[in-house]
């Protein structure tokens, strides 16, 4: 534990403390551009330098330089004012005087330095250097004049999203980041590349030219469109939604989030429901209603039927409120599963994952069973990433598809007989201290997903490693502990079905073609098409809303924008209806609903708390079938309703996946 | 100046590979376990020979370069990302990332020779071939790039061509060396005015007892 002075104080940090780290713990800010906590330190700005004595007479770059014993650091002095002025005036003799114009204006770490170390007129008089702007995609817009070189974007795409795709081209003046192939960067977590760049070089191509920071409104919420439950932060102006950025939580998504949850907020304007719809008996199609008109179709159906012929299935994106309400409304005729998948849920640890997104990183040893964690949860496959980097000798198995996850997997096998007979993986495992395994929803949707739930149980318990399901769907583990399955429903004998935002063609195509269909959602889609009756809701930036993770981690989403048109709150609605319906459901207000929820189920008490789950036995002893495990994610920009309207989704499908096909079918 | 390339160009070749697999197996050996992609550059040199060797008897002729094929073809041998070995290739100078002519023409311009008369080098150069710095010849025989200092001050003015040196070069002895090359003459490397080495011309005036010029 080295002791040192920083400003004449005495502190005492942990080896391999850098002096930049150890001068923000007591508080002295150093500015830097190239440093960044969760990447590699090349110390090539030359922007935290400090003073250090002993040592030869010059300033240090603190980012990578150790404390040592007995070190005297200044930050402050006329030496190190002196030398951070240099670099910045060395910076700034290539960087344009485009701040008006820069989408990085407001927010920019050379701007906000510049004020605080840059001279008030430049000594130079020669041409600033011009690059050439690179196309990175319909994604992140470039303007490389503006770039400082300080390769965070580099060791990002190397480091964090593993694909090295970027580097620092030709040398000197002439340095520059690229691709040399011209071709868009492939990888679901580019649009980090915008957050670490220091400057304007790397901006969002969607917001361009949209707003300015200080205009906007910043509510600090959780993201579903999957079930790892980032944590963002929703910037709105007005009523709209402008951008999404992520927010730092180590246990969950460190700081990064993926291309779907940044960009897809374009979907959040597009394809709305925004009031009440009806199908009109005579022509079959829907018109517009009032919300008295539409509640009283459904009362006098939902009246006029017996309740054990009315369902409830839930969709990925409803918080727990709306299910809670739709259950207490409905009764046991409740599912959640919509996209076919079979296991029990009778046991919470056979539906979570127990070893948390951070405990991927003391593992030594990861089987992957029916999943593609690259797109079924990016934050989870990056911590994969991160835990492979950080010990190069763990061997992660693939039974399922296989995919190139951006690091080194053993493939094991198509199939669950794979699973029985592990091979030389089986070794590995029983050589490891910490082995988990992942279950993906691929290996759960299929007719005997039971059976393969108890198959995964016992291997698990085999080889004594974690067992982790990761889902895909935002809803789900709310759903599964509030206890919406009901494993004996069959959908299609149902007179009247309520989709709470379920849009899953495999559930709707269940449904019979005479059972009366309400729908309640915020997005026009599959689901409100088949409807009879509309009943517009709100998107996850639109209510206050609890979550719960694939960890089973409960997060409480805050509201950012209002409902559009006549939509409102998932909870309301049913609040509502259920009066109509003469059985009103006994709270009234919102706080009411989560004491309710929480009377019943303790751990939606407990926020951002992993509460360890009671191992027993849980799954099916049946025989497993032979058929490969197919993954549920089939298209990472398209997944949800809010993605499926998003025009920037769309984009991305056409240029990385596209690309991606034409590619292995020229491999083949 | 920035290297020209062009990595869809109708002449890069689909595909590169080593014809002699040993030597690349020696060249990688040469480095210890772990730290085989240190053999990027020697890799990234020998194709570059071998494309000079090719170019030699194709016609038109052309001098070596490293196709992005072969790029390619080493980042695979080495298991690095591609994108780390266009790094290095477009670091390095002597990398040559586009087609260049059989013979490549480097005239030194930094300080030393400029004083001794670089400029007159490469007029000469450029009115002999009929190209200007940069460019190539129609007969895809010279090349004429201007360079920084190549580290022969002593001799100066000098330029580089192919892997040798000339040195103390004067304008009528620039062409002569040019039309000797382009007629397929040999021209022997380094001072071109009779002196050996970085002697004086008269000879030895130091450690006398120990040179035999």
């Amino acid at each position: 534990m080295p002791k040192l002075k920083i400003n004449n104080v005495e502190i005492e940090v942990e080896k391999g403390t850098s002096i930049l780290q150890a001068c923000e713990m007591l508080g002295h800010e150093v500015p830097r551009f190239c440093f960044h906590d969760k990447l590699s330190v090349p110390a090539n700005c030359r922007m935290c330098l400090v003073e250090v004595k002993p040592g030869p007479p010059k300033p240090q770059a603190s980012c990578a330089l150790a404390c040592a014993d007995n070190m005297e650091v200044f930050t402050d002095t006329p030496m190190v004012k002196k030398a951070r002025t240099g670099v910045m005036e060395m910076l700034l003799i290539n960087h344009p005087l485009d701040c008006p114009i820069c989408d990085q204006g407001g927010e920019c770490d050379l701007q906000d330095q510049a004020v605080g170390y840059g001279y008030d007129r430049s000594r130079y008089y020669e041409n600033k250097r011009a690059v050439k702007d690179k196309n990175f995609g319909p994604l992140i817009k470039t303007v490389m004049n503006r770039c400082i070189q300080c390769t965070r974007c580099v060791r990002f795409a190397d480091e964090i999203a593993g694909t090295a795709e970027l580097g620092m081209m030709h040398r000197g003046e002439e340095s520059e980041i690229d691709t040399f192939t011209g071709a868009p960067i492939m990888t679901e977590l580019s649009g980090n590349l915008i957050d670490v760049c220091p400057v304007g070089a790397l901006t969002s191509k969607p917001y361009a030219f949209q707003a300015r920071p200080w205009e906007l409104r910043k509510t600090e919420t959780i993201d579903v469109m999957d079930a790892v439950g980032a944590n963002i932060r929703i910037d709105a102006r007005g009523n709209e939604v402008m951008r999404v950025l992520p927010r730092l939580n180590e246990d969950v998504n460190e700081e990064w989030i993926d291309d779907r949850t940044r960009f897809a907020y374009d979907g959040l304007k597009r394809q709305r429901l925004d009031r009440p719809y009806v199908r009109d008996a005579a022509t079959r199609r829907l018109r517009p209603a009032t919300w008295d008109e539409a509640f009283g179709v459904v009362a006098a159906k939902m009246k006029a039927s017996r309740r054990d012929k009315i369902a409830g299935l839930v969709g990925p994106l409803c918080d727990a409120e709306s299910m809670m309400a739709l259950k207490d409304m409905i009764g046991e005729n409740v599912e959640c599963r919509t996209e076919g998948a079979k296991f029990d849920a009778s046991v919470r640890a056979g539906y979570i994952f127990n070893s948390g997104i951070a405990g991927i990183e003391k593992a030594d040893a990861i089987l992957l069973v029916g999943t593609n964690p690259r797109w079924e949860g990016a934050m989870v496959n990056a911590r994969i990433l991160k835990a492979w980097r950080a010990n190069k000798r763990m061997k992660i198995g693939v039974i399922g598809e296989n995919h190139d996850l951006t690091y080194p997997t053993t493939y094991i096998g198509a199939g669950p007989s794979s699973l029985e007979n592990l091979g030389a993986f089986g070794d590995v495992l029983k050589n490891s201290k910490n082995p988990m395994m992942i279950v993906g929803m691929g290996a759960f949707t299929r007719a005997d997903g039971v059976d393969v739930h108890g198959l995964c149980r016992r291997v698990s318990e085999q080889y004594k490693m974690g067992f982790n399901v990761l889902h895909t769907a935002a809803s789900r583990v709310a759903a599964l502990d509030m206890g919406l399955t009901n494993d004996d429903l069959s959908i299609a004998d149902m007179d009247v079905v309520y989709l709470l935002g379920v849009d899953d063609a495999e559930a709707i195509d269940q449904i019979h073609h005479e059972s009366f269909v309400i729908y309640q959602g915020h997005h026009g889609d599959i689901g409100a098409s088949r409807a009879d009756v509309i009943l517009p809701g709100a998107a996850y930036t639109e209510k206050d809303g609890i979550y719960v993770n694939t960890e089973g981690r409960v997060q409480f989403a805050k509201q950012a924008t209002w409902p559009p048109g006549e939509a409102r709150e998932d909870w309301k609605i049913l609040r509502a209806l259920s009066a109509v319906l003469g059985r009103p459901i006994p709270y009234d207000e919102v706080n009411a609903l989560r004491s309710r929820i929480i009377r019943a189920f303790p751990n939606f008490g407990h926020l951002d708390v992993l509460m360890p789950a009671k191992w027993s036995k849980f799954g099916g002893e049946g025989n497993v079938d032979k058929a490969p495990f197919v993954s549920g994610v089939k298209n990472f920009y398209l997944t949800n309703v809010i993605t499926k309207a998003s025009l920037t989704m769309a984009k991305c499908s056409e240029t990385f996946l596209k690309r991606h096909d034409s590619q292995a079918e020229a491999a083949e | 100046m920035k290297k020209p390339f062009d990595l869809n160009a109708p002449y890069q070749p689909a595909t590169f590979a080593f014809p002699d697999k040993d030597v690349v197996t020696e060249i990688i050996s040469r480095y210890p376990e772990g730290k085989q992609q240190s053999a990027v550059m020697p890799l990234l040199d020998l194709a570059q020979r071998l494309m000079g060797e090719t170019g030699a008897t194709s016609n038109p002729v052309f001098g070596g370069w490293i196709p992005r094929a072969a790029m390619d073809t080493i980042a695979e041998t080495l298991g690095m990302p591609k994108t780390k070995v266009y790094e290095v290739a477009t670091f390095y100078s002597m990398y040559n990332l586009a087609p260049v002519g059989k013979f490549l023409v480097q005239v030194c311009a930094t300080s030393p020779c400029w004083l001794c008369g670089s400029d007159k080098i490469r007029k000469a150069c450029e009115s002999k071939l009929g190209i200007h710095a940069g460019e190539t010849t129609k007969d895809g025989m010279f090349t004429l790039v201007e360079v920084e200092c190549l580290g022969a001050c002593v001799n100066a003015p000098m330029a580089q061509i192919n892997d040798d040196f000339y040195e103390d070069l004067t304008e009528a002895r620039t062409i002569e060396i040019i039309d000797a090359l382009a007629s397929g003459k040999q021209v022997p490397a380094g001072p071109q005015n009779g002196r050996t080495g970085s002697m004086a011309l008269s000879g030895a005036t130091t450690l006398t007892d120990r040179v035999k010029a």
